[in-house]
């Protein structure tokens, strides 16, 4: 493995092998970094730090497919999300979207793209506008984006809450009338007003309670059946993303260290911090729960403004060595499209993760791999 | 914590150069203006005129005057009034700021203490009649002018109740400093002091008891009762630690304007001849010098305030501190 | 773990005059919990849960609450101290702690101080003793340099660290009971895992009672020893967490079971999720509120379900149905791809 001291050579991550996924390059990031300054200065104010948010990131996006993209608080990956969507400018690197550079366009440019590519928010609370009626927030892209006349726009505002489940009667509703999932369904139609190919999820299901969460879930996989729709999915609840992506990207403090298909990640995580963030998920399962034992990572999250050296996750990790705060590995490919960065891979020795798509029945899975401890009695 | 009192004192500078620039702007743009001619007094001739207009520097350029009197404002300090004859300006403030600051100090003194403890009691009062009754109180301290309060204020204890067991001990109008008499400076000012703090205390008052319904409900009120600590404890250490921040912030501001000269109408009510009433003065007459002069004490005390209540927020409130 | 239990909850109701009408947040809520045992209640918002344990508390202050029922902590009926009793309760008998570290702790104040002033409201210790306490206690949370960052304000440690000086906090009189409202919701998974560690360390060293308050499910089944389960102001089952996970009766807990994305299975081609919203807690039904989106609904259902023992073992459930046909409506819910139904 070469350590190359500079941000590396991204090794494009090959075709994915599952169904899905195997359309045209759909979005293509390349150094995508992305920095904050913090400003200080008597008359003047100069940049004295950066909040190194998002670092050097690339990864490619295929038609269809269903990209998730993981990681705890600070890891940038809505800041991330941001970037491809063009809500912020770059600070380097380029956002290539169907073969067209939307990196530096301006603001009346990115126009046509925005019909294209469209994102929902977190907090569906917050992310409509509590002024508005629904049948307005719905028409509004519409409108902006001239298409159609009157009577097409309000066929069209109907059609999209039938899309999503609600009744066409709540055009007139304003957004606190609905509960949190019903308002969630609301903001995915209004991204779906326009017909977008691409649409970028940022924790859409978060906020929301565990039974409405499903729903939403389930929606967003119709959806993406019936529109071919292209998702790229931010959460941090691993098991919701497992079960919605094709491939899973994952980041810590502002870099990519794991990229993998979904069932295979699980399977065998390569990088130290995808495993830790694995082991931490709690089982819903008592005996299972007890049998395992858990890595816990001590300390907290490092600051995205003094980073570590070397590679970031070393100060936790518990497989680091020297070298590991000397030199950032490089994202290298470990087959299959599965890329991860670390001096010390895990599981290498582990057969792949099948991709076929028949699931073995639902018995109680139990495999060890290397980075489990064999059974232990609980407390 | 240097870099932002060298930054403050930059926009000091700053901020008072553009307000005396404009003031002069004004000052020389108002019709009907001629400092000459108020100065020369009755029916003057057109030589004296022209004698008086080179002696006060008053036909050269704008600019030049501008920089001459700032000149004489901060370095020579020996601006002369245009209507009262060779008065010099700048110790003629420095004479009435006494007053003012005694007036502005104990009306504030009355008023936090009043402002809390209606705050306080309309907050713990909340469901019974005294809240809204509190409340109505208090928007008629807001309401009614405080010229009007004054006028009324001396009609009862000047003219009509003057003589009564209630008001005789009102001495007439006017300011006595402390230095000379302390019982009488006191008597003299106890009225003013009321007039002025009334609008106040409604203000905070209403202000005060807002922030405490809004604080009872955050969640630290919450785990402070869950510590089990006495509810009068609750209510000092977090309720109102934390409802003061805002409190002292606007009282600062308030504060600040008020010992600048915004006591004016106040002053000028009760003739206290403070800055305010000098203020007045001026005004009335046109007297520029004395105009710039309380302009630029004025913008000076309020930066100053402001500056001052900037650091107190960040003591007050640990978040803001840089770190 | 047997004998008289340490805190008795019975038939306990809290509602809410509004507007609208009255809110029954709580509607006959019955629960134990014995010496240094651990209970997982779950449910999802609106559920009641908080409210419940708030209550119990007494720290719900809105003048427009109701009360009813009887709160028995070690014999005495909670309910009916007056406020300096009360006090006397919280913090040295029953502690809490809550959701959002953040807004929990006072901005204003250093930490060390926050925790010293519970210790002096309960103990008449000096200044100085209470603040050495204050850094043991921080220590003993795994609070790295305890000494100084006792003298730290809370915005000056991360969310984990935060959660971790409540934790300190509401241990610090050490309390029979610590009730944790939603304590790792705000925190991410990593940090979820440390404090969840700490919780079961600081439980198995002093033998602290907890209550534990989620609606993560995976989360109880770590930590509790037993669980009850809440819907709309009703618990709908309650039992050992062997028994809920396992052999689950009442179908809102197999909703929840079945609704999860887990790692631990493979992946279902679809989540079963629950059709429908929780109900508003305005216009209860008179029957079963979990009716309206259970698949297995049949008439009895217009009555509500009382909350009992059916299966034996003190296992309480709320569900009309026969438990012998349970075990086979289950698994279609759970797992509705083995039988081939869309959910």
């Amino acid at each position: 493995m070469t350590a190359a001291e500079a941000p590396s050579t991204p090794s494009a991550p090959s075709t994915p092998t599952n169904g899905n996924g195997d359309g045209e390059l759909l979005l293509r990031a390349e150094h995508v970094t992305k920095y904050f300054p913090i400003r200080s200065g008597v008359l003047l104010q100069r940049e004295v730090a950066r909040v190194h948010a998002v670092d050097d990131v690339s990864l490619e996006l295929r038609a269809g497919e269903t990209l998730g993209l993981v990681g705890e608080s600070g890891c940038g990956k809505s800041t991330l999300a941001r970037c491809l969507a063009r809500l912020h400018p770059l600070t380097s690197g380029s956002v290539v979207f169907e073969g067209q550079d939307i990196s530096t366009l301006s603001r009346r440019e990115l126009r046509p793209v925005r019909r294209e590519l469209q994102m929902v928010f977190q907090d569906p609370y917050a992310s409509l506008n509590p002024r508005k009626r629904v049948g307005e927030i719905l028409s509004d892209p519409l409108r902006i984006h001239k298409r159609g006349n009157r009577d097409q726009v309000k066929r069209r505002v109907r059609e999209l809450l039938e899309l999503v489940g609600l009744s066409p009667e709540h055009i007139n509703r304003y957004p606190h009338e609905f509960s949190g999932g019903q308002r969630q369904r609301i903001g995915v139609a209004r991204a779906l007003a326009l017909h977008p190919k691409l649409i970028i999820a940022d924790e859409p299901v978060s906020a929301l309670d565990v039974s409405i969460r499903a729903q939403v879930i389930n929606l967003l996989d119709d959806l993406q059946d019936e529109l071919h729709l292209t998702y790229i999915f931010i959460a941090h609840d691993l098991g919701v993303v497992r079960h919605v992506s094709d491939r899973i990207a994952v980041m810590y403090l502002g870099k990519i260290v794991e990229v993998s298909p979904a069932e295979e990640l699980y399977q065998r995580p390569i990088h130290p911090y995808t495993e830790a963030l694995l082991s931490a998920v709690p089982i819903p399962d008592p005996d299972l729960s007890d049998r395992r034992t858990q890595i816990v990572l001590e300390g907290d999250v490092p600051s995205p403004i003094v980073p570590p050296s070397g590679c970031r996750f070393h100060p936790r990790c518990r497989y680091a060595t020297k070298i590991c705060a000397q030199q950032e590995p490089p994202l290298a490919e470990y087959g299959g499209g599965h890329l991860a960065a670390c001096h010390h891979p895990l599981n290498l020795s582990l057969p792949a993760a099948p991709t076929a798509a028949a699931e073995p029945l639902p018995a109680v899975a139990g495999e060890a791999g290397e980075g489990e401890v064999p059974a232990e009695e609980a407390q | 914590m240097l870099t932002f009192i060298i930054r403050r004192l930059l926009w000091t500078v700053l901020v008072l150069f553009v307000i005396t620039v404009v003031v002069f702007i004004i000052f020389f743009k108002t019709p009907g203006v001629d400092p000459a001619r108020a100065i020369a007094g009755r029916n003057p001739s057109a030589q004296v005129l022209q004698e008086i207009r080179e002696q006060f520097g008053l036909d050269k350029p704008l600019p030049v005057q501008y920089g001459l009197m700032m000149k004489s404002i901060f370095i020579d300090r020996d601006l002369v009034s245009y209507s009262n004859q060779g008065v010099k300006v700048v110790p003629e403030i420095a004479a009435a700021t006494p007053a003012t600051l005694s007036l502005v100090f104990g009306a504030a003194l009355i008023w936090v203490v009043m402002a809390i403890a209606v705050g306080v009691a309309a907050a713990l009062l909340r469901g019974t009649v005294f809240d809204p009754l509190l409340m109505v109180l208090a928007l008629i301290g807001v309401s009614a002018p405080v010229f009007w309060v004054g006028e009324v204020a001396n009609l009862i204890t000047q003219g009509t109740l003057h003589d009564t067991f209630l008001f005789s001990w009102v001495p007439p109008l006017g300011y006595t400093p402390l230095t000379q008499n302390p019982l009488l400076w006191f008597k003299g000012l106890v009225i003013p002091w009321i007039t002025l703090s009334i609008l106040y205390i409604g203000l905070y008052g209403r202000v005060l008891r807002a922030n405490i319904l809004e604080t009872q409900n955050e969640d630290f009120v919450r785990t402070a009762r869950a510590k089990g600590i006495s509810e009068r404890q609750v209510l000092l250490r977090h309720t109102l630690r934390t409802s003061m921040i805002t409190f002292v912030s606007l009282f600062g501001l308030d504060f600040g304007a008020l010992v600048a000269g915004g006591a004016l109408l106040t002053e000028v009510v009760f003739g206290i001849h403070g800055v305010g009433y000098l203020t007045y003065q001026a005004l009335a007459n046109l007297d520029l010098p004395t105009i710039m002069a309380t302009v630029v004490y004025g913008a000076f005390f309020i930066v100053l305030v402001n500056a001052i209540v900037d650091i107190g927020y960040a003591w007050l409130d640990p978040r803001i501190r840089p770190t | 773990m047997t004998g008289e239990p340490l805190l008795d909850v019975r038939d306990l109701k809290v509602s809410f005059r509004t507007e609208d009408g009255l809110v029954k947040a709580v509607d006959g809520v019955s629960l134990t919990l014995l010496a240094g045992e651990t209970l997982g209640i779950v449910g999802e918002s609106g559920s009641g849960k908080s409210v419940t344990m708030m209550s119990v508390m007494r720290l719900i202050n809105d003048p427009n609450a109701r009360f009813e029922g009887e709160v028995l902590y070690k014999g005495h009926d909670l309910m009916t101290l007056n406020p300096d009793q009360m006090r006397a309760i919280r913090g040295t008998g029953i502690s809490m702690i809550f959701q959002d570290p953040m807004t929990s702790l006072n901005p204003v104040y250093r930490v060390g101080s926050q925790i010293a002033e519970q210790i002096r409201a309960h103990d008449h210790v000096s200044r100085q003793a209470a603040r050495d306490r204050a850094i043991e206690l921080l220590a003993a949370v795994g609070i790295p340099q305890a000494a100084e960052r006792v003298d730290n304000y809370p915005h000056e440690f991360s969310g984990g660290m935060r959660q971790r000086v409540m934790i300190a906090m509401a241990v610090s009189c050490n309390p029979d009971i610590l009730i944790a409202d939603e304590p790792t919701t705000a925190l991410d998974v990593t940090i979820q895992a440390q404090i969840l560690k700490l919780l079961r360390k600081l439980r198995n060293d002093f033998g602290t009672a907890v209550v534990l308050i989620t609606h993560d499910m995976g989360v109880v089944a770590d930590l509790a020893d037993r669980i009850a389960v809440m819907y709309a102001g009703r618990i709908v089952e309650q039992g050992t967490r062997r028994e809920v996970f396992y052999d689950a009766q009442h179908p809102y807990t197999w909703g929840l079971l079945g609704s999860i994305a887990r790692l631990d299975r493979p992946k279902p081609r679809r989540l079963a999720a629950i059709p429908g919203q929780p109900p508003s807690l305005l216009r209860l039904t008179r029957g079963c509120a979990f009716a309206d989106r259970c698949a297995h609904r049949f008439d009895r259902c217009d009555e509500q379900p009382p909350l009992l023992d059916r299966v034996g073992g003190n296992h309480l459930d709320a569900c009309h149905l026969e438990p012998k046909q349970k075990k086979e409506l289950r698994e279609t819910t759970i797992h509705p791809e083995l039988i081939g139904n869309a959910e």
